[in-house]
């Protein structure tokens, strides 16, 4: 019990994944290009939306290595 | 003048007394005692998984969302989807920061991110400047949910002139008002529901028929100028485009959170497993944000804005304009209606959990501090309900009488404002290392600063800042939010030295914020 209330309250080495999800996120020089084209859509455009998914994967990661 | 599309009306009139039946009827859901604060400010703190995912949902994404996001899309281009990132970053900071206020104001009952401080850092002029921060922010967001309403109301061709021209909007205010009055935070939470369904089935039409009209995104984003099609490349000694794109969805991030109606969803959660669970559920509506943001360019491919039966309402309403003609162009009559009743459902909503939001803080942190200091349960909850009219009449008011262009300029500088409120509720979850003197000395100069930022830019979006002979254009909240900081930190050591007897006051203990 003492053990889980320690890793629920403090620092885990999961919450790296959020540093990865702010850092591509925030990081427009990575995704500022039109090429490669996916179903017409610009990468621009469909890789930021699939960053989305990524990160609630990332957060669902996180969220069951913390909490079960 | 154009004729009123009856049919798209009938729809958007009979989900509107739908939503109107249904915001009276949640009273009665999960009943509670509505002359508590708790029950009626936070619905009693009751909500699980699902209610709570509707209900930050509806918090998050407003009917100016829909509308604002891919008018910007269509305006500006690139610039627009830095959306995507704003709201992929706010999940972590959920997930991590408002777990722990969630446990430490159930613990001790704080309902408003004034409560969290005056008990944190016992300083009741710095609770204050929370409370009145977070008030002053939120009153132009439901000005901005009116215009929401308005954008489509206008579209359906229903015009007047004088007082007969504003009715319509007069009677979704009326409604807004009276349902919130009597069901308080439980209206806003069974309505999001509807609202939500309302907003995927139109998006997700939307997405798959206009894409199918225009000839396939490829010819779409083919009609996309190149200037709007990517963010502009920087040149020499500047960050340019970069820093403004990730600077907004950083500032814009850490400012949803601070926004009381934020924190009055967050802790409406029945518990802090509820908001770690949401953390990694509601990107979905992230995507679908994403999708809308589209919608600008569906636009231009479209080519509505250049059709001369909308050119009347792009002139009324500028680019808000371009996502009901958008609507209007590309679907049958009855589909329009159901469109603008999820976008002018979309509106009640979060002006719902804004006003509540708002009265709580009132109710909390100046009328029981300042002037009634032993209310009664049911004095409190009355103060509570009173204010949250009063609150919706001066969004009415302004909607009514200041031009719509003030609405958004001061939505703008309520971002800048409300971040100032970072230290105290956002790092104060973790730490009281900060003197409260302190805080409230950085948060008076980062409003200063801030305001002062985006006035010298006539309230453009971004700022350049000029550093040697390097230029970093970002959104004035950042930047006004990292001096406020810088201040309290240089002036907390200070400051406790001055009054090295006096001991912190702490209701909290460390304990209070973990399950």
């Amino acid at each position: 019990m003492n053990n889980t209330d320690k890793k629920r309250g403090g620092w885990s080495w999961w919450y790296l994944l959020f540093v990865v999800q702010f850092a591509v996120a925030l990081w427009p020089p990575l995704y500022n290009r039109a090429e490669p084209y996916l179903f017409g859509i610009p990468f621009f455009y469909w890789f930021q939306l699939l960053w989305v998914i990524i990160s609630a994967v990332f957060t669902a990661i996180v969220y069951f290595a913390v909490e079960e | 003048m154009k004729e009123v599309n009856w049919i798209a009306l009938t729809i958007f009139v009979l989900l509107f007394g739908f939503i109107t039946w249904l915001g009276f009827a949640a009273a009665r859901w999960r009943k509670g005692d509505l002359d508590l604060l708790h029950e009626w400010g936070l619905g009693g703190r009751r909500f699980g998984t699902v209610i709570t995912w509707f209900l930050v949902g509806g918090d998050v994404y407003t009917a100016y969302t829909f509308i604002a996001v891919p008018a910007l899309a269509f305006g500006a281009g690139a610039v627009a989807f830095f959306a995507v990132p704003y709201t992929i970053i706010i999940y972590p900071l959920m997930f991590l920061i408002f777990r722990r206020l969630w446990n430490v104001c159930h613990k001790h009952g704080y309902i408003t991110a004034g409560d969290f401080v005056k008990g944190r850092f016992g300083n009741r002029w710095l609770a204050l400047a929370v409370c009145v921060t977070g008030i002053v922010a939120t009153m132009p967001y439901i000005a901005l949910q009116l215009v929401g309403l308005q954008v489509v109301i206008g579209a359906m061709g229903i015009s007047g002139t004088g007082l007969m021209a504003d009715m319509p909007l007069f009677i979704a205010f009326v409604i807004l008002a009276a349902f919130t009055y009597s069901s308080g935070l439980r209206a806003p939470a069974s309505i999001a529901i509807v609202k939500d369904i309302l907003i995927y089935v139109t998006a997700i039409a939307a997405v798959i028929v206009i894409p199918y009209e225009l000839g396939g995104f490829g010819k779409i984003f083919a009609a996309v100028p190149a200037q709007k099609l990517l963010l502009a490349v920087p040149g020499p000694n500047t960050t340019g485009a970069y820093s403004a794109y990730a600077t907004l969805a950083l500032g814009s991030a850490f400012a949803l959170f601070l926004y009381p109606h934020s924190l009055t969803g967050i802790l409406s959660a029945s518990s802090g497993k509820v908001i770690r669970r949401n953390a990694a559920m509601l990107p979905g509506y992230t995507f679908m944000l994403g999708l809308l943001a589209l919608f600008g360019f569906f636009v231009i491919a479209s080519g509505v804005d250049k059709l001369p039966e909308y050119a009347a309402g792009f002139k009324q309403f500028g680019n808000n304009f371009a996502v009901p003609a958008l609507l209007l162009h590309s679907f049958p009559a009855w589909f329009t209606g159901v469109a603008f009743a999820a976008i002018g459902i979309g509106a009640l909503v979060p002006a719902a959990i804004m006003s509540i939001a708002a009265a709580n803080l009132y109710t909390r942190n100046i009328h029981r501090e300042f002037i009634n200091k032993n209310p009664t349960a049911k004095q409190e909850s009355h103060v509570a309900k009173l204010t949250s009219l009063i609150v919706k009449l001066g969004a009415l008011v302004f909607i009514l009488f200041v031009p719509t262009k003030y609405a958004i300029q001061l939505q703008l500088l309520g971002g800048i404002w409300i971040i100032q409120t970072l230290p105290p509720v956002m790092i104060g979850a973790y730490t009281r290392w900060f003197n409260s003197w302190a805080m409230l000395v950085g948060w008076a100069v980062g409003t200063f600063a801030g305001t002062w930022m985006a006035f010298s830019v006539q309230l453009a979006n971004t700022f350049p800042l000029h550093v040697g002979d390097h230029t970093f254009p970002g959104y004035s909240a950042v930047y006004s939010v990292i001096l406020n900081l810088v201040i309290a930190i240089v002036l907390t050591p200070i400051f406790n030295a001055m009054a090295a007897n006096k001991a912190p006051v702490d209701q909290t203990v460390a304990a209070d914020y973990q399950t």
